[in-house]
């Protein structure tokens, strides 16, 4: 336990707090613009990159699709190489490139060994598929393929309908309420001109962060940000999309042919930046934050056995998320969950939160912090969203503190504001 | 050879990584392995139970994953859900799994509390106190758990039809979870004798990976563990599988939109009794089929037949018993069931007629050996490596010897092993056609 340093102390709750040393984050700019996050890793001889894009389906416009159909296409084929030989080249070599888009921001990674050589070809083929994918018309017809089949397993799941339909009620005709996925019509129509568009005007060098966390020294590090962003064009910032506003409550309800029910409960949440974040987030923690230990999880499940997975959340984007409530049950019980549910959150803020629960949550994520960075793979992840939401620099520090920090009346004063039960809005999918 | 410096670096970091592996057994029978990764001040800990689902008889399936569930629910000196309450308030994250082969509780914590884990862990190895009324709730938490997993989702379902059809005899046939019928029947008196049977201190395994000495791990779990007396626990009856003799199909029609084609070969794992080679030879197989998008699978049903929006292979080297060598396909809008059960077969066939290539060859062993470099990166990772083998009765040291294993395959080796084992007769195919209703608007 060399590495403890006595990072602060608090009177009052009865427990100190001894924080692990974090990793200090070096951040700088590459030559062609983007902002780079680098956290050194030396004990295996491996790197992970990954360079994310405010590019996600909150900028598809009237395409809903759009950005997870062009961020899966750069892996499809980049430079001289087409999909099959692009492919080979990094397969033969161990080398691992990964896509993913979510509403917020659109990413690739890269994982690959040390060694100078496999690295620096792993380098080039994520450089390419960057700035130079082919977008080849046999891609684009493979990706849609995809994309439809998608689309069909989340026709036959009623947890996949229910959250879509959750969006879609939640934020209307806000960006955050369409479905990154697309739909039928929208995946039909999206063509290269279109994908070609999205592509020059969002996955650009100001609108990149990249991040790096590896075996490899800061020089090393700068070198693979430049050479990763070398030939993205410097482009422009993406502008902030509209602020979402909440909605009059609705309730929806939609019949399909399953033995559950699933129940989506929520209103508008907070955004990464919001003054309330620490309170909302902290309180969660005790209301359904916790995996096992949670009101929500003693109400639903150990007291009335009524569901396997209840949880709530709150999606902390650049503009305000929803907070939601979910839970299945069979559907013969799915209005007592529900009434449950609206129970217990109706009585948090009043009655359930006590100062041992929450204490006990704020232990949970002080002490339970170290986990979150503790391998490359989570750090690397941890780190891209710090950059990408510009968190302060120091944030791995300064998260346990404000937690550590946060009092009852904090809280319940941030739900009683912040998260009224008669805002919430219902949709239920089931027989 | 461009890659060849990689590798022997790759070798020989593992070289040292696997020498810390520390192995013990206490005086009670139970094992002991820790392994030191001392990049972070945490630890993950695992107690793996030699006790799943393969350990079932008819009518009492889902037995062992009902309780795990209930290892949760209070023991004589905690309350129901104290020991998560516990866990949660030290910082650490917890839960526990089954499997057909074993059940393992899992904790990962700063490393100052693995104390505490491990006094709580020892506590209910023996403590439960298996209340009817816990029992009851419980029950219908997991009745709700296989409904989300299984009977709502159609290729959960398909998955368990496929084991039980492709199993006459073979308690791989159960599905962990367990049939509804055999929940609905269950009793808590089940329960008492299943756990008295088996959480029993010498058919259990602690794992710790972290920043701890062996040493110290061994001391502790002596200090916990040790006063445990060994049980009596029962020497499994097994029931073998008899050959097939024939094709075997199975048709899953549910609601559902996306058709689906899921199949299984019978073939051997290691220990199973087949050559030593054959399941390394399977593994690199399953690799040229499957081995990331320029494998054969993609190559050709994805990108150039156009057929399947998704095609994939899968096989499990470690598993206490002969398992299935898995084939699947997602077809395209337009393409149907046959067409993509024919494509896997004539993939079948292919490896039957001609031995790989030494390029694909390579490829395979290349990704093997970054793999094992890139699986280091997780603690978690590590410990069910070191757990699952242990508790499959197979010896962890095998992992050192995975590499070289692989390395020694041959193209011949893996046209064998396919005309040996990817034959007619040991195949089951089942599909997925959607019964044409589901959502209505």
């Amino acid at each position: 336990m060399k590495k403890l340093i006595t990072l602060f102390a608090l009177i009052g709750f009865g427990f100190s707090v001894n924080a692990l040393a974090v990793p200090k984050i070096q951040t700088w700019t590459s030559d062609a613009g983007a902002k780079v996050m680098f956290v050194p890793a030396n004990s295996l001889p491996m790197v992970d990159v990954r360079v994310v894009f405010d590019a996600g389906g909150a900028r598809d416009g009237d395409l809903p699709g759009l950005a997870t159909f062009t961020n899966a296409l750069l892996t499809e084929g980049a430079g001289e190489l087409d999909a099959a030989a692009f492919a080979e080249n990094i397969e033969s070599r161990g080398i691992q490139i990964g896509s993913n888009s979510l509403r917020d921001m659109a990413w690739l990674t890269l994982r690959s060994l040390t060694d100078p050589e496999v690295l620096s070809v792993g380098l080039t083929r994520l450089s390419e598929a960057l700035a130079q994918p082919r977008f080849d018309q046999d891609a684009i017809d493979r990706i849609r393929d995809q994309m439809h089949a998608v689309l069909r397993q989340q026709e036959q799941s009623p947890s996949d309908i229910a959250s879509r339909e959750f969006y879609a009620t939640l934020f209307a005709d806000h960006p955050y309420g369409a479905p990154t996925e697309g739909t039928k019509a929208s995946v039909d129509k999206i063509n290269l001109d279109a994908i070609k568009a999205f592509h020059k005007k969002y996955y650009v060098a100001e609108n990149a962060v990249i991040s790096i966390v590896g075996a490899q020294t800061r020089e090393q590090a700068e070198q693979i940000a430049n050479q990763v962003t070398r030939d993205l064009p410097q482009g422009e910032k993406a502008a902030l999309i509209a602020m979402p506003t909440q909605i009059a409550p609705v309730n929806k309800k939609i019949d399909y042919d399953s033995s559950q029910s699933h129940v989506y409960l929520g209103m508008l949440g907070m955004a990464r930046h919001d003054p309330d974040y620490i309170p909302l987030y902290v309180g969660n923690q005790v209301l359904g934050g916790g995996s096992l230990v949670s009101l929500l999880g003693e109400e639903v499940r150990n007291k009335r056995g009524l569901s396997y997975s209840v949880y709530s959340y709150f999606s902390a984007s650049r503009q305000p998320g929803p907070f939601v409530m979910v839970a299945q049950t069979k559907n013969t019980q799915v209005k007592e969950a529900a009434e449950v549910m609206k129970e217990t959150l109706a009585k948090f803020a009043n009655e359930s939160l006590t100062e041992e629960l929450l204490k006990d949550a704020k232990q949970n994520i002080v002490f339970g912090f170290p986990m979150q960075i503790a391998n490359n793979s989570k750090m690397v992840g941890y780190i891209s969203m710090i950059g990408f939401y510009d968190m302060p620099i120091d944030w791995l520090e300064r998260l346990p503190r404000l937690v550590n920090e946060v009092t009852l009346d904090e809280v319940k004063d941030a739900f009683k504001r912040r998260v009224k039960v008669e805002n919430l809005s219902t949709v239920i999918v089931g027989g | 050879m461009r890659f060849l410096t990689s590798l022997v670096l790759a070798l020989v970091f593992l070289g040292s990584a696997h020498a810390s592996v520390t192995e013990a057994t206490l005086d009670n029978g139970m094992r002991v392995l820790v392994k030191r990764d001392a990049r972070a001040p945490i630890a993950v800990s695992m107690v793996w139970y030699r006790i799943g689902g393969s350990y079932e008889e008819p009518g009492s399936t889902g037995l062992s994953h009902v309780l795990e569930h209930m290892m949760f629910r209070g023991t004589k000196n905690t309350e129901p859900g104290e020991f998560s309450r516990t866990i949660s308030a030290l910082g650490g994250s917890e839960n526990a799994f089954t499997s057909r082969d074993y059940t393992a509780y899992f904790e990962t914590l700063a490393v100052e509390h693995l104390d505490k884990a491990l006094e709580l862990e020892a506590d209910r190895m023996r403590n439960m106190t298996l209340n009817n009324d816990e029992f009851l709730r419980e029950l219908e938490v997991v009745k709700e758990e296989r409904r989300l997993r299984t009977d709502d989702k159609p290729t959960g379902l398909l998955y368990e039809q496929l084991m039980s059809t492709a199993y006459r005899a073979s308690s791989y046939q159960n599905p962990v979870i367990g049939w509804m019928n055999d929940l609905d029947q269950m009793k808590v008196e089940d329960l008492k004798r299943w756990y008295d049977m088996w959480y029993q201190p010498n058919n259990a395994t602690l794992v710790v990976v972290g920043d701890v000495e062996g040493a110290d791990v061994v001391a502790i779990a002596k200090k916990h563990f040790g006063s445990i007396p060994r049980g009596d626990v029962p020497q499994l009856r097994e029931t073998p599988e008899p050959p097939q003799r024939g094709l075997t199909r199975v048709n899953v029609s549910v609601p559902a939109k996306q058709p689906y084609l899921l199949m299984g070969y019978k073939v051997p794992v290691i220990g199973s009794g087949a050559e030593e080679w054959e399941p390394y030879a399977l593994a690199v197989l399953s690799s040229i089929l499957d081995g990331g998008d320029s494998a054969r699978l993609t190559s050709e049903m994805v990108r150039e037949q156009k057929l399947a929006a998704s095609a994939g292979a899968s096989y499990d080297a470690y598993s206490r018993l002969p398992s299935l060598f898995l084939m699947d396909g997602v077809p395209n809008e337009g393409v149907n069931l046959d067409q993509i059960e024919q494509a896997l077969l004539e993939q079948v066939k292919r490896l039957h007629d001609a031995p790989i290539s030494s390029d694909e060859l390579k490829r395979v062993v290349t990704q093997a050996v970054a793999q094992k470099v890139f699986a280091a990166d997780s603690f978690m990772s590590q410990a069910m490596e070191l757990g699952s083998l242990d508790s499959i009765g197979l010896d962890w040291r095998l992992v050192n010897v995975e590499i070289e294993n692989l390395k020694k395959v041959t193209p011949e080796q893996v046209q064998a092993v396919a005309k040996k084992y990817l034959v007619e007769r040991n195949l089951t195919i089942a599909r997925l056609d959607p019964e044409q209703t589901g959502a209505q608007q």
